[in-house]
C-alpha cells in the first residue's frame, strides 16, 4: 500500500515538474534559450494572486495568467528577441540576468520576507479511498497537467501555428525559408510558457500558502533538469522528464536513510550528472552528429 | 580571422604586470580611504581574485561554467574549519577530536584549502570534462546545487543553516591586493604556455582543435584546476574578509556577481576581468551608498535595497544587447607604443562571431 501512495505522490509530484519543464522545453526547441527567467514568471504569478487577496478565485487565477503571460511577451521582446542569434550560453546567462532583474523589482516592491497569501487552502484536504490519502489540490494537479498536456498536444498537431512551431523546432532555418515568421513563432512560445508558468504559480501558492521573490528558482532549477533529462528540444520529453524526477524525488524521500534525506536534492543533482555522462543528449533525442 | 590576432599579439605577462601597476596605485590611493571605503576595495580585489580564476577556466575555453561558486565555498569552508578557535568549534560544530583541536594560522589553513579544492576539482573535472555543449555548463550547475545542499545541511561541519562564525580576519587592503597580484601573474603564466594557447585554440574551433592534435578534454582539465584553485583562494580570502558566513554566501548571488563581472568586462581577456571587476565594484558601490541614503537639500532620499542588483542586471542585459564580447573584447593591456603598432582591437565584431565557436547542439 505505501508503494502506491508513493507513486501517487510521485505522479503528482511530477505532474508539476512536468508543466514547468514544459514552458522550459517549449522556449528551448525553438530558440536554444535555456530561461532562467521562467522561475520569475511563476515568482510573479504567485504576487499577482497575493495582490488579489479577497478577489474571487477565478479573478485571481485570470488575472495571473494575463500578468505573467504579459511578462513573457514582454522579455521576450526586449531582452531575448535581439539575442536572437547568439550562443546558447550567452542566452542562458542573459536570462539569468532577466531572473535577477525580476527578483528584485519584486524585491524593492514588496519585501525580502515570504508573505502569507489564503488561496485554495481547501483543497489541502485528503480524498479518502481504499486507505489511500490523495490530497485534493494534487489530484487537480495532476488533472489539471493531463488536460493542459492533451490541449497542447491538439494545438501543436491541428492549429495552424503550432504545426509552425513544431517546424521551428525542427529546423529554424529551414522553417524559416518556407515562410513560418520567425517573430510569430517565438512569440505564441512565450505566451504558451506564460501560461503554463501561471499554472505552476496556482499550484505553488496553493500549495506553500504564502509567496517569496525566490519561490521560482528552486522550480526552476528542477524543470531545468528535468527537460535536460527528457531531451532539450522534445516537448514529450520534457513532460517526461518532469514525471521522472518527480518519482526519483519522491524515491530518495522515502527510502533513503533517515540521517540522509536532507541531501535529498544533492542526490537528485548527483544522478543528474550521472545521467548526462550517459545520455548528454536526454532520452527523447537521437544524437545528432556534431555539424563542422 | 581578426579574433586570432589578439590571440598571436599578446604578451600575456606584460599585460598582468601593468595591470599590477594600476592594481597597486588603487590600493595606494584606498589606503588613504575612510575605513568604509577601503572595506569595499578590499572586497573589489577579492572579487578580482575569483574572478581571475574564472577567467582561466571561462575566458580561456570559452565554456561557461556556473560552478566555480561551489570551490569557492570548499575553499572557505575548509579554512574556517582549520582556522576558527577550538573553543568555538566545539561549540558550534561536531569535528574528529583531534580536527577540533587542530588550529592554524590562515597562511598555512589557507592554502591548504586551496590544495583541497584543487583535488576536488581534479576528480569532478576528470568526469565533467567528457561532456560537450550545453551538458558542460549544465553540468557546473549541479555541482554548486549539489555543494549548497551540503554545506546547508552538513550542521556538524558547516554549522548547517546557522552561520560559522569567528573566523580570524585577516584578509585586509594589502592581502587581497597580493592575492589577486599573484593571481594575475599566474593567470598571463598560464596563458602564455601551450596549454593556454591550445585551450584558446579550441575555444575558437573545437574541431579545428581536435584536428590539430590538441586534447581539447585534457587541457580543459588543466585549466578548470587551474582556476579553480584560484577561485578556491579568492574563496578563502572571502571567508577570512567577512569573518562569518553562511551556505546562502555562496550561493546564486554570488555566482550571478562574479559572472556578471566576468562578462561585462570580457571573457575573452585579462583586462577584461580587472574592467569588469571594476565597473561592477564602483556601480555597486554607488548603488549601495545611495541605498544608505544620499542628503540633498536638507532631505535625505535613500533608495530601497534591491536598487543595487537592478542596475547590475541592466548593465548586463546592455552588455550582451550591444557589445557581446564585453567592454574590452579581445583587447589586452599593453604598452602605449604597442597600441600604436597594432591593428584595431577587434572588439566590436558583433553577435556572429560569438558563434565561431557554436555549441552543438
Amino acid at each position: 500500500m505505501i508503494v502506491v501512495q508513493n507513486l501517487i505522490d510521485a505522479i503528482s509530484l511530477g505532474a508539476v515538474y512536468a508543466l514547468a519543464a514544459l514552458g522550459i522545453g517549449l522556449i528551448f526547441s525553438i530558440m536554444r534559450l535555456i530561461n532562467f527567467a521562467h522561475g520569475e514568471l511563476i515568482m510573479v504569478g504567485g504576487f499577482v494572486i497575493y495582490s488579489l487577496a479577497g478577489q474571487p478565485m477565478l479573478v485571481m487565477a485570470i488575472a495571473a495568467f494575463i500578468v505573467v503571460t504579459i511578462l513573457a511577451l514582454g522579455m521576450e521582446r526586449i531582452a531575448f528577441r535581439p539575442l536572437r542569434r547568439a550562443s546558447p550560453p550567452t542566452l542562458l546567462i542573459a536570462s539569468f540576468a532577466v531572473s535577477y532583474f525580476l527578483q528584485h523589482v519584486v524585491l524593492i516592491l514588496f519585501g525580502s520576507r515570504p508573505m502569507g497569501v489564503d488561496f485554495l487552502s481547501s483543497l489541502g484536504e485528503s480524498v479518502e479511498f481504499a486507505g489511500l490519502r490523495v490530497p485534493l489540490l494534487q489530484l487537480i494537479a495532476i488533472v489539471a497537467t493531463v488536460v493542459l498536456m492533451v490541449g497542447l498536444a491538439f494545438f501543436f498537431r491541428a492549429s495552424r501555428i503550432g504545426v509552425q512551431m513544431r517546424a521551428a523546432a525542427e529546423d529554424f532555418t529551414m522553417a524559416r525559408l518556407l515562410g513560418v515568421k520567425a517573430d510569430r513563432v517565438i512569440a505564441v512560445a512565450f505566451a504558451l510558457s506564460g501560461i503554463l508558468a501561471s499554472f505552476v504559480s496556482l499550484y505553488l501558492v496553493a500549495q506553500t500558502g504564502s509567496v517569496s521573490y525566490k519561490m521560482g528558482v528552486n522550480m526552476v532549477l528542477i524543470a531545468f533538469v528535468a527537460s535536460v533529462i527528457g531531451g532539450m528540444g522534445s516537448l514529450t520529453g520534457a513532460a517526461l522528464g518532469g514525471f521522472l524526477v518527480g518519482l526519483v524525488s519522491v524515491s530518495l524521500q522515502a527510502y533513503l536513510p533517515e540521517e540522509l534525506r536532507p541531501y535529498r536534492d544533492a542526490f537528485v543533482f548527483l544522478l543528474f550528472i550521472a545521467f548526462l555522462l550517459w545520455r548528454p543528449q536526454g532520452l527523447l533525442v537521437r544524437q545528432a552528429s556534431e555539424r563542422v | 580571422m581578426s579574433q586570432l590576432t589578439g590571440i598571436a599579439a599578446s604578451h600575456p605577462l606584460r599585460t598582468a604586470l601593468l595591470l599590477s601597476v594600476i592594481a597597486l596605485a588603487v590600493a595606494a590611493v584606498a589606503a588613504f580611504f575612510p575605513p568604509a571605503l577601503q572595506r569595499t576595495v578590499t572586497e573589489a580585489f577579492v572579487m578580482l581574485v575569483v574572478v581571475i580564476g574564472l577567467y582561466v577556466f571561462c575566458g580561456n575555453s570559452g565554456v561557461f561554467s556556473f560552478g566555480h561558486v561551489a570551490f569557492m565555498a570548499l575553499g572557505g569552508y575548509t579554512s574556517a574549519i582549520l582556522t576558527i578557535l577550538p573553543a568555538k568549534k566545539q561549540v558550534a560544530l561536531q569535528l574528529p577530536d583531534w580536527l577540533t583541536a587542530l588550529q592554524l594560522p590562515v597562511s598555512i589553513g589557507g592554502p591548504v584549502a586551496v590544495l583541497f579544492a584543487g583535488i576536488v576539482a581534479l576528480l569532478v573535472g576528470l568526469v565533467f570534462m567528457r561532456l560537450r555543449g550545453i551538458a558542460l555548463p549544465m553540468a557546473t550547475f549541479a555541482l554548486l546545487m549539489i555543494v549548497h545542499v551540503v554545506a546547508l545541511n552538513w550542521q556538524a561541519v558547516t554549522g548547517g543553516r546557522q552561520a560559522l562564525v569567528g573566523l580570524p580576519r585577516t584578509t585586509g587592503l594589502w592581502t587581497a591586493f597580493g592575492y589577486a597580484v599573484v593571481a594575475l601573474l599566474v593567470a598571463a603564466l598560464y596563458d602564455g604556455t601551450r596549454r593556454g594557447l591550445a585551450l584558446r585554440c579550441s575555444r575558437e574551433s573545437e574541431v579545428a582543435a581536435a584536428a590539430t592534435g590538441i586534447d581539447v578534454e585534457r587541457e580543459r582539465l588543466v585549466s578548470f584546476v587551474l582556476s579553480a584553485m584560484i577561485v578556491a583562494a579568492g574563496g578563502v580570502l572571502f571567508a577570512h574578509f567577512l569573518g562569518t558566513m553562511t551556505a546562502n554566501t555562496f550561493y546564486l548571488d554570488l555566482t550571478f556577481v562574479t559572472l556578471t563581472m566576468l562578462v561585462v568586462g570580457g571573457m575573452r581577456s585579462l583586462t577584461g576581468a580587472c574592467a569588469g571587476v571594476a565597473l561592477v565594484s564602483v556601480v555597486s558601490e554607488i548603488f549601495r551608498s545611495v541605498e544608505r541614503g544620499i542628503d540633498i537639500g536638507g532631505t535625505t532620499i535613500a533608495a530601497p535595497p534591491g536598487l543595487q542588483e537592478i542596475v547590475l542586471a541592466l548593465i548586463l542585459l546592455i552588455i550582451l544587447l550591444t557589445r557581446p564580447h564585453g567592454l574590452v573584447g579581445d583587447w589586452e593591456l599593453t604598452l602605449p607604443r604597442n597600441i600604436r603598432a597594432r591593428p584595431a582591437p577587434s572588439a566590436s565584431t558583433g553577435p556572429e562571431s560569438a558563434e565561431v565557436v557554436r555549441e552543438g547542439n
